[in-house]
């Protein structure tokens, strides 16, 4: 009989949905940039430790986004991006994904600490905490400055692979930080504007519904400024060199631009042709990221070859 | 004798299963893997100052 009634649970949850639970898209950021923190770093790491570094560094990342849909699963079923995630759906419990987080956690960060260091490991479990509980629990429904908090949280994955490396911290990393920081607030901003009403249906404090969209513009356009900063000064360390130059003023100059074209608009502007400016900055600043620390990639690569870095 | 085919569920379930089964394999195959190279990395410099000893003592002798 155990059978017939289990059958009546038509929600019962798949691999996927667990999965799913993880943020695999956020978990792809994650990967890289901790990948490229790992893989800029002057000191050599065995490809196989690297491999469960970045492993480790990635579930940990994805046990912080279980820890968010559990606290968030009343906030997720009011939206519409959101409410096919696996708890407001019904196909996972609030008590699977907590557990499933905190496991998850626990694991990864031991894990990485075994594997590598307690600094690494150290940083992760910061990360894990940062946006599962300053972000998420603290943060996300009391300020609009949520964004720019919270963004801290995916700032930190090269700097553990940095950490992973070199068992430390340096001007190199923490510029690494500065540079996803700053960059976090446009991105998400930029995306806010076009995403209209949403957030504010679910009640979380966005910028633009509780400052106004003037205001968020300029906003953007003050953190792009701070960004480009950010972006040189990592140029000149010793990470950097004339590859990375070279994009950052490309890239800098095209996401400047964007930013003041947005500045210059209003919202008769962007209903006329459903905002274009505003979905062109958002993907914009996906490859902004994409091709920065992709640069950073290419110095490291080449300076076995006597070529990269100043 | 018949049986009826599966409920869309069981799918579902098994996929829950082999995930899992999956998962424990990859996890165990990590930690296999990483022992290897640990006890590599942490092994030569031992044996290394074993052979520096025992020369040493030959040596002395």
């Amino acid at each position: 009989m155990s059978d017939a009634t289990s059958i009546d649970r038509d929600l019962d949850a798949g691999f996927g949905d667990y999965f799913a639970l993880l943020k695999p898209r956020v978990m792809s950021l994650v990967v890289f940039t901790a990948l490229v923190g790992l893989v800029v770093a002057p000191v050599g790491v065995h490809p196989f430790i690297a491999l469960v570094a970045i492993l480790c560094i990635a579930v940990g990342g994805g046990a912080s986004g279980a820890l968010n849909m559990w606290w968030e699963s009343d906030l997720d079923a009011k939206m519409l991006r959101t409410r096919n995630r696996p708890i407001p759906a019904g196909r996972v419990t609030r008590d699977e994904a907590l557990a499933i987080g905190l496991t998850l956690s626990a694991f990864s960060v031991v894990m990485l600490g075994l594997a590598t260091n307690f600094v690494a490991a150290g940083l992760l479990a910061f990360t894990i905490f940062f946006y599962a509980v300053i972000y998420t629990m603290v943060l996300k429904r009391r300020t609009p400055q949520n964004i720019v908090i919270g963004g801290a949280a995916g700032a930190f994955p090269p700097m553990v692979g940095w950490a992973v490396a070199t068992g430390g911290v340096s001007v190199e990393s923490l510029l690494m930080f500065a540079l996803t920081f700053a960059w976090t607030p446009p991105h998400f901003w930029a995306l806010s504007l076009f995403v209209k009403g949403d957030y504010g249906r679910a009640g979380v404090p966005m910028l633009p519904e509780v400052a106004g969209r003037n205001v968020t513009r300029w906003h953007i356009l003050g953190y792009s400024v701070v960004l480009a900063i950010v972006s040189f000064a990592l140029g000149l360390t010793s990470i950097g060199g004339p590859v990375y130059m070279a994009v950052a003023v490309v890239m800098n100059a095209l996401f400047l631009r964007g930013a003041w074209t947005i500045t210059q608009r209003d919202d008769a502007a962007c209903d006329v042709d459903k905002h274009k400016a505003e979905r062109g900055l958002f993907k914009l600043s996906l490859f902004y990221i994409l091709l920065l620390f992709g640069a950073l990639l290419v110095e490291a690569s080449l300076k076995p070859f006597g070529l990269g870095g100043w | 004798m018949s049986f009826r085919p599966d409920h869309e569920l069981h799918g579902r379930r098994a996929s829950r299963n082999y995930g899992l089964g999956a998962v424990l394999l990859i996890f165990a195959a990590l930690v296999f893997g990483l022992s290897v190279v640990k006890a590599g990395q942490n092994g030569v410099p031992v044996l290394e100052a074993q052979r520096a000893l025992q020369a040493a003592q030959e040596a002395g002798e």
